[in-house]
């Protein structure tokens, strides 16, 4: 897509422009390429700048299993959180878009969760599930220890599934009911004449007629997962118990700022900023292409 | 003076030839409609006249000046867009005023011209309402509106009438004839509606492609098509087109299927034997019998008449019929053509072939428009 | 609605309603909590219904999250970042929309990767050009073979330090970009022939038009910036003076899920006052968050 008409003023496009490249360059680029070179070195212990080691501090990362179990539960967290989250969501804009008397009030509050800072979710989630105060741990008070994030490393990761998917589900659900609203009503009226009922429009025709979201949104989900998941991690659990719950973000944190390794955190980084990209390189090429139908 | 001269313009993107090599002379306060379909390089020419499109070759002078590298708003051009482009968030009177705000025309000077133009397109009561509000016929008028006021040299109009419906673009028709007949300012008008093209133009300029097919007044341009593409552009229904063998000595054309047509042999003395193609006029058939005869299809009805469409063994040939006699499918329909009125065209190229000098057909020598009209 | 299906209809509602509860269940628990004394908001279950101590819990939790600075702090970086956000990415986004020049598509392609790209995910080297912004320049100028020192600039501790990162990714660049196109070439040649040039073509036609676009980016912006939570973290270390309200959060519960068990009504009071200003913005100004929230990630 381009202008017909364009202004041709080029030193004025270039001040216009520079800002931005300037920030950019300095806050993105700069680093990451900066991570790049760590990952390939190590400082001297004496001073006296860097020394190139090749993949060594990636053969550090790939060779600790504490670095695999962190990886495993991160994808753990993003898959669970993803699915959960979509799947609610996708059912409540189907029926949001029913259009039923008071269907506005869904579409002005589901989205509230999305507006909360990713600690204050975690905090909230901390008191609900916390295991001597709040709401669950009146199970209990039944079955004695049953519950106890602070000691259980699959409760605890649960906790941040949960906290993480209730953040997600009302920025999916405006995503949903955007794109289901922007099917024809004529659509679901044609389909109508051919005998189709309120649930059988649902599964044939609006479903298949939103997966270009529905694949744009596993991408941001997964993403945010890797992202937004610090602010919880970090109020929820710190990472415990015995790293069930060290997402590589919050690992990367840990390594680089509190154990002041730089040069491992920097080979993490790259790692995830390739996951990133890979999948963000995926969505782009082949899944928004299969599922096209304008 | 010719007011706008085009010479050899030519307008490519990357490799593509869109528009081949274009000659035209304006004169000052003529009217001239560029007619041609969709993509044929009509709006690419007009707005490389503006300055919105750079030339890629050839020269076009305003006024006797080339401008070729002058900014659009160093050409004196004004110029009515197909959506109108009026500014959504500023109100019909600072729509029509912008120009002379960024002219940097004090705001009292610029209140009582837009007053005046706005009294003259009837929009008085309208200038404090921006274009949302506004209907349809109303936008035009405010898009005239801004480009009156700049007093151009040159109204430039890009299919300004395509957005309205059938009346409200007859009516606006009739003002941008009475706005021209008024201020007298050479204009130039793209449409690819023929009728607006006839009704309007001074000259119309026929383009294919790229290229210009005809240049001439209305009346020439339908009674005498320059090439096969211009005639059957050109009437509703376009010129019957037939290819044909001609045979100069008996003064007669074969159709395919052997029956013959005369033609004018004083009009086009040079035909020699061989495949033409022949074309009338659909108006110009009469329902006789001893014409050629083919097989009833179908008939539109036109309330004055009606459009009989039959077919030629293959061809379907169009006759335009009065009276109220109807007939039935596949019955005998014999056409009875006036040889003056049969049109000859080279089979290969489609252009008119050679005709005697000074026949009847020839236009009437025009008037200078710029004499004509009330300056 | 096309056709009649009461029952369905009475599942939809009660599917909608229930999800409705459990979505704002959170909020609700957060806020009952934050209204009880100490030993009641022990109790377990603890009840639903909201005592009568929230405002001496809130004042408590003010003063212990030292609220009078870090919500200063927090308006600071979010009114930074948005109008920076706003203001930049307008005037990149006209830069490569409406001008032809041979970099324009290399630069937009540029700008647009730091979208895939979070701060999270590249944090460390980050924060290492944070501790000084000018070394980029410094480090090229010596590459190129002019040695110089630039003056270190250290954005730690301070509000650039806190914004100026943020500011740094495309969001902006690409609504602008997405709303630009949109708008018919046909203004852009009127205003050309009514004697226009770019700036002016900028200030008068493109942002009046833009308004609603700038409003919806502004909210959700305001949003994300209040809600940083890492990177505040990293480049504040004078908490006196520069925390923001969310990282006051870790402050108000005692480390990780072990240990002691945190004082929860003014945990929970602390929460309140630090979700309730993007809560408020984005209910105020729905219309507009939901409309950023779409365009700025298509």
């Amino acid at each position: 897509m381009e202008k017909r008409v364009t202004f041709s003023n080029t030193w004025l496009a270039a001040a216009l422009i520079l800002p931005q490249m300037l920030l950019v360059f300095v806050f993105f680029y700069w680093p990451t390429g900066e991570a790049l070179y760590w990952a390939f070195t190590l400082e001297r212990p004496f001073g006296g700048g860097n020394e190139w080691v090749g993949l060594y501090n990636f053969e550090g990362v790939f060779g600790d299993p504490k670095y695999w179990s962190s990886v495993r539960v991160s994808m753990i967290f993003a898959i669970a959180a993803t699915v959960l989250s979509l799947v609610i969501a996708v059912l409540m804009a189907l029926f949001v878009d029913r259009r039923l008397p008071g269907h506005q009030v869904y579409k002005f509050t589901f989205f509230l969760p999305y507006a909360l800072a990713a600690p204050a979710v975690g905090l909230a989630f901390r008191f609900i599930f916390s295991p001597d105060a709040g709401f669950v741990s009146a199970i209990n008070q039944f079955f004695p220890g049953l519950w106890n994030p602070a000691l259980d490393g699959f409760d605890a990761l649960l906790l941040i599934i949960l906290a993480q998917a209730w953040s997600l589900v009302g920025y999916n659900f405006i995503f949903f009911l955007a794109a289901l609203q922007s099917i024809p009503r004529t659509m679901s009226e044609a389909g109508a004449m051919d005998g189709a009922g309120v649930m059988r429009r649902m599964w044939d025709l609006q479903l298949p007629l939103i997966t270009p979201t529905l694949f744009f949104l596993i991408v941001i989900n997964i993403t945010d997962s890797f992202v937004n998941s610090f602010g919880i991690v970090d109020i929820t659990t710190g990472g415990g118990p015995a790293r069930a719950t060290d997402l590589m973000v919050y690992k990367i944190y840990t390594d680089g700022f509190q154990g002041k390794d730089y040069s491992l955190a920097a080979a993490q980084s790259i790692v995830l900023m390739v996951l990133i990209v890979a999948l963000t390189f995926i969505q782009f090429r082949f899944i928004e292409r299969r599922v096209h139908y304008t | 003076m010719a007011e706008i001269t085009l010479r050899n313009v030519r307008k490519s993107y990357a490799k593509t030839e869109v528009v081949h090599g274009v000659d035209l002379d304006v004169a000052a306060g003529e009217f001239i409609v560029i007619l041609g379909p969709s993509g044929c390089g009509k709006s690419t020419l007009l707005r490389m006249v503006a300055g919105l499109e750079s030339i890629t070759e050839g020269e076009i002078e305003l006024g006797g000046k080339v401008v070729n590298q002058l900014e659009p708003r160093e050409r004196g051009c004004a110029m009515v867009f197909q959506n109108y482009a009026l500014y959504p968030h500023m109100t019909v009177g600072q729509n029509i005023g912008y120009s002379l705000k960024i002219a940097g025309v004090p705001r009292a000077k610029r209140d009582e011209r837009v007053g005046k133009v706005a009294a003259s397109l009837g929009l008085e009561d309208f200038l404090d309402r921006r274009p949302a509000q506004l209907s349809g016929g109303q936008r035009q008028r405010v898009a005239m509106g801004r480009a009156m006021i700049r007093e151009p040299k040159v109204f430039l109009y890009d299919e300004p009438l395509s957005n309205l419906d059938a009346k409200l673009r007859v009516a606006m028709r009739i003002e941008i004839r009475k706005l021209h007949q008024r201020l007298g300012t050479t204009t130039l008008f793209v449409t690819h509606d023929q009728v607006e093209a006839m009704t309007l133009a001074d000259r119309i300029v026929v383009m294919n492609k790229g290229v210009v097919e005809q240049v001439g007044s209305p009346s020439e341009i339908y009674r005498r098509p320059e090439t096969t593409y211009v005639a059957n552009f050109i009437g509703s229904p376009g010129l019957n087109l037939i290819a044909a063998t001609a045979d100069p000595d008996k003064g007669k054309v074969t159709l395919p299927d052997g029956q013959q047509l005369s033609y004018d042999t004083k009009r086009w003395p040079d035909v020699g034997y061989g495949p033409v193609t022949a074309g009338f006029r659909a108006e110009a058939v009469r329902l006789a019998p001893g014409g050629i005869t083919g097989s009833f299809e179908f008939a539109e009805e036109l309330g004055s008449g009606k459009l009989m469409h039959c077919n030629f063994s293959g061809h379907t040939l169009i006759a335009h019929a009065f009276g109220d006699r109807s007939f039935q499918q596949g019955e005998a329909v014999s056409f009875q053509i006036d040889p003056s009125a049969v049109h000859l065209f080279d089979a290969e190229t489609g252009r008119r072939l050679a005709e005697a000098d000074g026949s009847a057909m020839a236009p009437a020598p025009r008037k200078a428009i710029a004499e004509t009209l009330p300056v | 609605m096309i056709e009649r299906t009461p029952v369905l209809d009475f599942i939809t509602q009660t599917i909608l309603v229930l999800s409705l509860v459990a979505l704002l269940m959170p909020l609700w628990v957060v806020f009952v909590a934050a209204s009880h004394d100490y030993q009641t908001v022990n109790q377990v279950p603890m009840p639903l219904w909201p005592g009568s101590h929230l405002f001496e819990n809130l004042s408590a939790a003010w003063a212990a999250g030292n609220f009078d600075r870090v919500m200063l702090n927090s308006v600071i970086v979010a009114v930074g970042v948005t109008a920076g956000k706003i203001c930049i990415a307008a005037l990149s986004a006209f830069s490569i929309v409406y001008f032809s020049y041979r970099l324009r598509m290399l630069l937009f392609w540029l700008i647009f990767i730091t979208l895939m790209l979070p701060l999270e995910v590249r944090i460390v080297p980050t924060y290492a050009v944070a501790a000084n912004a000018l070394g980029p320049f410094e480090a090229i100028l010596n590459a190129i073979g002019i040695s110089i020192r630039l003056p270190e600039w250290n954005l730690l501790n301070s509000y650039s330090g806190l914004i100026l990162p943020l500011v740094a990714t495309a969001t902006g660049t690409f609504l602008y970009r997405q709303f630009f196109m949109t708008i018919p070439d046909e203004l852009a040649e009127a205003a050309k022939m009514d004697g226009s040039g770019p700036l002016r073509f900028f200030f008068e036609v493109l942002l009046p038009l833009s308004k609603t676009n700038m409003a919806a980016l502004a909210t959700i912006m305001f949003v994300w910036s209040w809600n940083q939570y890492l990177w505040p973290l990293l480049i504040v270390t004078d908490h006196a003076n520069y925390a923001t309200a969310t990282m006051q959060l870790q402050k108000v519960v005692p480390g990780p899920l072990f240990g002691a068990p945190p004082i929860w009504n003014t945990a929970m009071a602390a929460n309140l006052i630090v979700l309730t200003p993007p809560v408020l913005v984005t209910i105020l100004l729905q219309r507009w968050f939901v409309r950023g929230l779409i365009s700025t990630d298509k």
